[in-house]
């Protein structure tokens, strides 16, 4: 198949990234296509760092040679390319032997890179500056990594799922299905079903409706938007995550400070909404009187103003939990 | 060219360029944007997201520095949401801000306090967190007060750029902290750059404005001053005179109500420093000495060679800059001719400089047991010292300098911007060793901002390769060549600052390129007006060489001076708030 009509393929699919932000994927890679340049980079995203997701880490663990065999069509597709499979931790650890078998099979340019900093190493500029070994601080877009990426050249960054259906679409295996992660649920695990379903059919589907009254967090652990039973008819969204929470026995209060203690650790201090807004979102929800009006500002800045996603994402869980649940009308 | 469009601004339409930011077409066009971390000297960075901007069709609000304009875009730039997201983020700024606004290099043009007034911001409802941050105080020269510092990196990138990179950024999230480095194969070099790319006014001289007020309160001594070269055309801009306006007269006659009686002009001695350094270059050319010749009359980029570079010691001029000479003439050749004794003599220097206030401690230029320099303020300590006493440069009437040593030629003068040295050396080195007058004086070759200026200049049959560093960020790479090619130049002057003293680290702040260079234009015009232009045609230079300087112990005494090899100077780390 001529790359001009992998391409093609891929849009037609109508995959978008899962890595969270849904970009069409066929769009990014004809961008990464188009651009001449003497080098190019692939960079498979494996640092998952959204709590409650492991699909990624499912995906490595089942089905590592179809996630290679997505790298390889990218290697064919874009000239003067090599590849790098970028892991959390953990990761690296368990799966980088079995990878690099399969690599040394197929004589592939790939190198597998043990990821240097938390939660943000996921958000593809920060990626690339700690594998040029840089500080794992975002930097401004444009330009786009399809632009100008790992040392300046075109890159590719895709997740490791967006990997796994590149190899099924070109298979002719896609069946428009992904993966969700689901958490606090009788049967906590992945599933991989229709890209179509809203939470309630997949709660549903896997036999993981409760018994009790309910809202629920989707898209991620920590970024995830907050809907209550009504809403349930909604698509996922994000990386796919669900947590359930029980309405009556979940203190919405503890749920903020554990949201905010790990966008607290995971912040890399760059901008003033996000480092110092989340530093008094903090301080604001450990005292006894929460100052709603302040929390509100702050959430308004860090949404409106933050420099990467990273901090706009932070408000959407505290804004929609508030509205939702806290101070339902 | 970039391709032209329109935009619309708060409903106006503008023209715009591609490539341009929403920032930078905003203020071509008078529309002010407030902004604390953008610096046209600096990458961008968005940091303090101040300057956000609402652009139809994107949900969230957009830092206008980072964004580029497209044709047709549509963007307001102070309306109620922005105003709230902008104050909030300013109160976040100030709750990590440990103001002390009567003690800040600012003073009144603060963009923070302008923006808390334009926000009737009054009280803050966090608590400032950086209050018991320490102070550090790098050598005789720098304060970094951390509890002022609002983490835009501004001075870490500076520092980087200025090829030092002493100052790191550690730690991550709100734990991020500017540390000077531990490394002990780095340290400051004084040029005092992080405190005019600083917004937040975290960084200052050592003694700025505590003691701005005791080198006058010496009792019975003679207190006299001096003023850089580039001080006439920077001194106005805190007295709201506008850019690069020529005030030597007026600023003469403000020292002088400080109840200073005698004020010398830096100039002249900077004409003897031209006259010495001409003579030790063409001794150079004849073998005698290293080649290529360094200027050295940047106290930073000294320290920068003794520091990093000091195999590169022998190719430094051993001359004095010339508030050192100046100063020493005062306390010989003056001081007798007034029939003064030496040690009753306070000199101190106005100087754009904060490196200065660590050379005028440098033991080796002792004269008879004196330094010839007791003091120096900056620019800035002088203009706070002036309005502390409620002396309006601006309102003064000029006064006739008398000048106790001369007039300085127009070299002396230019000395204040970057080729400045250099292009004075050339006109005596010329003549010198053609024995004929120069057609024209102008060495075009060496003006501007560039940041290397290469020359070559034709003498007789020999050919001069000279270059000028502008910014001591390009001094490596020049070094470096050096190394695999050292006859690759004759002569290089160095400053370490952009723009030379025009853009030094004592000058008044906000600086950008477009104020050096205003700055310097200045003293290009005194000099194009003056009848005498080169040093060695400067009566005063024949008459102290003459009457004083005729014996090669005394040339040498007052002159020249030696380098060594530097280790690395401590950090002292002050209590929080003290400097």
């Amino acid at each position: 198949m001529s790359p001009q009509n992998v391409i093609e393929k891929i849009k037609d699919s109508g995959l978008t990234g899962r890595g969270g932000a849904e970009f069409p994927t066929g769009l990014k890679w004809g961008m990464v296509k188009r651009v001449s340049a003497k080098k190019k980079y692939i960079i498979c995203n494996g640092s998952e760092g959204e709590p409650g997701t492991f699909k990624d880490g499912f995906i490595l663990h089942n089905y590592p040679e179809e996630l290679i065999k997505g790298i390889e069509i990218a290697l064919k597709t874009i000239d003067h390319s090599s590849a790098y499979i970028y892991l959390r931790k953990d990761y690296y650890q368990k799966f980088k032997a079995s990878l690099e078998k399969i690599i040394k099979v197929n004589n592939l340019s790939i190198k597998i890179f043990k990821k240097q900093a938390g939660y943000l190493c996921g958000e593809e500029t920060t990626l690339i500056q700690t594998l040029e070994g840089k500080d794992p601080i975002p930097q401004a877009r444009p330009p786009y990594p399809p632009e100008k990426g790992l040392w300046g050249y075109p890159t590719l960054v895709n997740n490791v799922e967006t990997f796994y259906y590149i190899a099924q679409i070109i298979q002719n295996k896609y069946k428009k299905t992904r993966f969700y992660s689901l958490n606090k649920v009788k049967n906590p695990d992945v599933y991989e079903l229709s890209e179509r379903l809203s939470v309630k059919q997949i709660l549903k589907k896997t036999d993981n409706w409760p018994n009790f009254d309910f809202f629920v967090q989707a898209g991620g652990g920590a970024s995830g938007r907050i809907l209550l039973l009504k809403e349930l008819n909604q698509k996922v969204g994000g990386v796919g995550t669900i947590f359930v929470y029980n309405l009556r026995k979940t203190n919405p209060n503890f749920l903020m400070k554990k949201w905010i203690d790990f966008f607290f650790k995971e912040n890399c201090g760059k901008c003033v909404p996000c480092r110092e807004g989340v530093y008094r979102v903090r301080q604001i929800l450990n005292q006894r009187q929460i100052d709603k009006r302040t929390l509100r500002d702050l959430l308004f800045v860090l949404d409106q103003t933050s420099f990467c996603p990273f901090g706009k994402n932070v408000a959407l869980p505290f804004t929609t939990l508030i509205k939702k649940v806290i101070q339902p009308k | 060219m970039n391709k032209r469009f329109q935009i619309t601004i708060n409903g106006k339409k503008v023209q715009a360029f591609e490539g341009q930011t929403v920032f930078q077409v905003a203020k071509k066009h008078g529309i002010e944007i407030p902004a604390f971390c953008y610096h046209s000297d600096l990458e961008i960075k968005s940091n303090c997201c101040i300057c956000i901007v609402k652009i139809k069709g994107i949900k969230d609000l957009q830092t206008s520095c980072s964004t580029k304009v497209k044709p047709g875009m549509e963007i307001m730039t102070d309306t109620p949401r922005i105003r709230r997201a902008r104050r909030i983020n300013l109160e976040l700024i100030f709750a990590q801000h440990f103001e002390e606004c009567n003690d800040c290099v600012w003073e009144a043009r603060c963009q923070l306090l302008k923006l808390a007034k334009k926000q009737r911001l009054k009280t803050n409802r966090f608590i400032d967190r950086k209050k018991d941050f320490l102070v550090y105080r790098f050598g005789n020269s720098l304060i970094f007060d951390s509890s002022k510092c609002i983490d835009c990196y501004n001075c870490v990138e500076m520092c980087e750029k200025q090829g030092v990179g002493f100052l790191e950024m550690k730690n991550r999230g709100v734990h991020t902290k500017i540390l000077p480095t531990k490394d002990k194969n780095k340290d400051c070099i004084y040029c005092g750059q992080c405190i005019v790319h600083c917004p937040a006014g975290a960084f200052e001289g050592v003694g700025e404005f505590e003691e701005i007020e005791k080198p006058f309160q010496q009792k019975d001594k003679l207190v006299v001053v001096q003023f850089a070269p580039s001080i006439r055309t920077s001194i106005g801009e805190e007295f709201d005179i506008s850019l690069g306006t020529l005030i030597t007269e007026k600023l003469a006659a403000g020292i002088k109500k400080l109840g200073v009686e005698k004020v010398f002009d830096v100039s002249v001695g900077a004409d003897f420093t031209t006259v010495e350094e001409a003579e030790e270059f063409t001794k150079r050319l004849k073998g005698k000495g290293r080649l290529p010749m360094f200027t050295s009359c940047c106290p930073a980029w000294v320290k920068f060679v003794e520091f990093y570079f000091p195999e590169f010691i022998p190719n430094l001029t051993t001359v004095r800059s010339p508030h050192i000479i100046l100063g020493g003439l005062i306390k010989t050749f003056w001081a007798k001719k007034q029939g003064i004794d030496p040690k009753k003599i306070i000199v101190v220097s106005i100087m754009p400089c904060v490196a200065k206030k660590h050379e005028i401690a440098r033991k080796e230029l002792k004269i008879n047991g004196l330094l010839p320099v007791d003091y120096v303020l900056t620019t800035r300590e002088l203009a706070s010292l002036l309005k502390k006493r409620k002396i309006d440069l601006k309102k003064l009437v000029p006064q006739k300098l008398d000048t106790p040593l001369g007039f300085p030629s127009g070299a002396g003068v230019i000395y204040g911007a970057t080729g400045g040295v250099m292009e004075s050396a050339l006109r005596t080195v010329v003549e010198k060793i053609t024995n004929k007058p120069l057609k024209r004086l102008e060495f075009e070759q060496v003006r501007g901002m560039d940041g290397v200026k290469r020359a070559k200049i034709k003498i007789k049959n020999h050919i001069l390769k000279i270059a000028v560093i502008n910014g001591i960020g390009q001094a490596k790479r020049i070094l470096k060549e050096l190394k695999s090619d050292s006859p690759a130049y004759d002569y290089i002057e160095v400053m370490a600052c952009p723009g030379g003293c025009v853009g030094g680290g004592g000058q008044p702040v906000p600086v950008d390129s477009e104020i050096r260079a205003s700055r310097a234009k200045g003293l290009y015009k005194v000099d194009q007006r003056k009848n005498i232009r080169s040093a060695h045609q400067n009566p005063v230079v024949q008459k102290v060489y003459k009457e004083f300087l005729n014996e090669k112990e005394k040339i040498h005494l007052v002159c020249h001076t030696k380098y060594s090899q530097n280790k690395k100077q401590g950090v002292k780390i002050l209590p929080p708030g003290q400097h």
